[in-house]
């Protein structure tokens, strides 16, 4: 991940026919969003996004993709840590593994999730005898969130860790610092645009999960039914116009998110 | 050193709009070549927009349909019935349309000449194998600590189970409402779910991924299945033909071996 601000800074520049392939490839990511604001029914719109069902969504999803970020960030630095830090055999597997759900389709993600903590899953039978049911459940959600968003976050980091290097840990170490406090004190400060932008990221992909939580955790509202559910729901519901209105509110709830983001990276 | 660096953004830019236009320009020969194969040649595509739940029954039919015709290729495609009829008003190439319920086929309005029904369909409850809840009939969904998995009242097969909610004055709770039948069974198989309410002929799709039980008060909501050419289609003789090939006996059959009910 890039550590400084990435802006042209006049050295050697690049071949001037790159614009065209780059002016494409901006049209096709930004033409479908226009065709999806010019659809909207704006006299429609405001009753549309206040429908108990899209509030309660929406408010499923923040929730659910806030908490998601706050165990990406708990179970991921360590990670990206361990995988940054260390040498050991089988490392290079080990962290592809760790990446997969980067890859899979999120289906995939769902299911196996499902045969890991489903009722008849590899440890169901262990969650049962603790009480613990998670299919159905709001919990469901945030776990299939983490799942698919984790390697967002480790990925980033890692990335940070590597570039930061490890001058100033050794340096702070050699005058006396102890393992946490280095870690506290000077890798985490160090790293930390990394770590913010990996958990923005990891956030906004759990805004935009869809295929884990329907599989894994199913679409009831206000429990389970996230914005991108609700969603599908309108649209394959005949109420493509609610369909399209939510959507746009997504759309202006990630583009806050990744302001609001790159405003604070700025600033560190 | 000049020449090669103005003609190099020339040859990015053909070789760019080649690989932008080829693929559309394969799209739109295919849909030249179906439209004129009316003309006299013998090649004819007849698209047919189906309900997922005709799924089985509909392949089945449209290849006993294409040996009874000589090149007649039928394309299927299955989705929810409000999905195929938005793509339809959309522009979607389809020449017939086979919906789920009458309320669909309804909203495709003067697109559908004159729709006739051609099959019913029944819920049925279906549970993982074995029926380890032990679930006896429809009451059963209603009790607390049972886990029932149904389709979202949008859908089709959720305002059938909402229906018969009413008529039995049984309240289920369900744990999740799924966009379709295929999930509420996908989350039964898995054992998730001790209870899905879905229709009879899937529960016979499913096989042994599922125990079924039926109950009587079924009979209360019944789904009815209509079927008609899409207005404005490149070949309406053929959608006509298929229509009542769907309607004859050898189709009837099809669809009565799947579960279905006579229309």
């Amino acid at each position: 991940m890039p550590v400084s601000a990435s802006r042209d800074t006049g050295g050697p520049g690049f071949p001037r026919w790159l614009w065209l392939p780059a002016a494409v490839g901006g049209a096709f990511v930004l033409l479908p969003l226009v065709a999806m604001v010019v659809r909207i029914d704006w006299g429609d719109f405001p009753d549309l996004i206040t429908a108990p069902e899209s509030v309660e969504a929406l408010l499923l999803s923040l929730r659910t993709a806030a908490a998601s970020m706050v165990l990406c960030v708990v179970l991921g630095v360590p990670m990206a840590i361990v995988l940054a830090r260390t040498e050991f055999r089988g490392q290079s597997v080990v962290r592809s593994l760790v990446l997969l759900p980067l890859v899979l389709p999120p289906v995939v993600s769902g299911m196996a999730l499902l045969y890991t903590f489903g009722r008849r899953g590899l440890l169901g039978h262990t969650l049962d005898v603790l009480g613990i049911e998670v299919a159905f459940t709001t919990a469901a959600v945030v776990m299939a969130q983490t799942f698919v968003a984790l390697p967002f976050l480790v990925i980033s980091l890692e990335g940070a860790l590597r570039t930061a290097g490890r001058r100033y840990d050794v340096v702070a170490a050699t005058l006396g610092a102890r393992p946490t406090t280095v870690f506290r004190r000077v890798t985490l400060p160090l790293v930390l645009p990394g770590l913010l932008s990996g958990a923005v990221l990891a956030f906004a992909r759990c805004l935009g999960e869809f295929g884990a939580t329907i599989t894994f955790a199913g679409s009831l509202e206000g429990v389970t039914r996230t914005m991108p559910i609700q969603i599908y729901l309108f649209n394959a519901s005949s109420h493509p116009d609610s369909a399209v209105a939510v959507s746009i509110v997504l759309v202006v709830v990630a583009v806050l998110v990744i302001g609001v983001a790159r405003q604070s990276r700025s600033a560190v | 050193m000049n020449t090669p660096k103005i003609l190099a953004p020339k040859r990015l830019f053909a070789a760019t709009a080649a690989a932008l236009l080829i693929p559309l320009a394969a799209c739109g020969s295919s849909d030249d070549s179906s439209s004129g194969g009316s003309g006299g040649s013998d090649d004819q595509t007849l698209t047919v927009f189906a309900a997922a739940s005709l799924t089985s029954t509909f392949t089945e039919i449209a290849k006993d349909f294409e040996a009874a015709h000589d090149g007649v290729n039928v394309k299927l495609s299955f989705g929810g019935s409000s999905d195929l009829v938005s793509q339809i008003q959309s522009g979607a190439p389809a020449d017939v349309f086979a919906s789920a319920d009458t309320a669909n086929m309804d909203k495709l309005g003067k697109d559908a000449e004159d729709p006739k029904d051609f099959a019913t369909n029944v819920l049925e409850i279906a549970t993982p194998p074995g029926n380890p809840a032990k679930i006896t009939g429809f009451q059963d969904l209603g009790k607390s600590g049972v886990k029932v998995v149904v389709c979202a009242p949008e859908v089709p097969c959720g305002a059938a189970a909402q229906q018969m909610e009413q008529k039995t004055g049984v309240t289920i709770k369900p744990v999740s409402e799924e966009q379709s039948v295929t999930d509420v069974l996908g989350k039964v198989t898995s054992g998730e779910a001790d209870a899905g309410l879905v229709y009879v002929t899937d529960v016979t799709a499913a096989g042994k991924q599922v125990t079924g039980v039926p109950f009587p008060e079924s009979s209360k909501v019944v789904n009815t299945y209509p079927i008609a050419p899409v207005a404005d289609s490149d070949h309406s003789d053929l959608a006509q033909e298929f229509v009542d090939y769907v309607l004859s006996s050898d189709g009837q059959k099809v669809l009565a071996d799947a579960g279905f009910g006579k229309p």
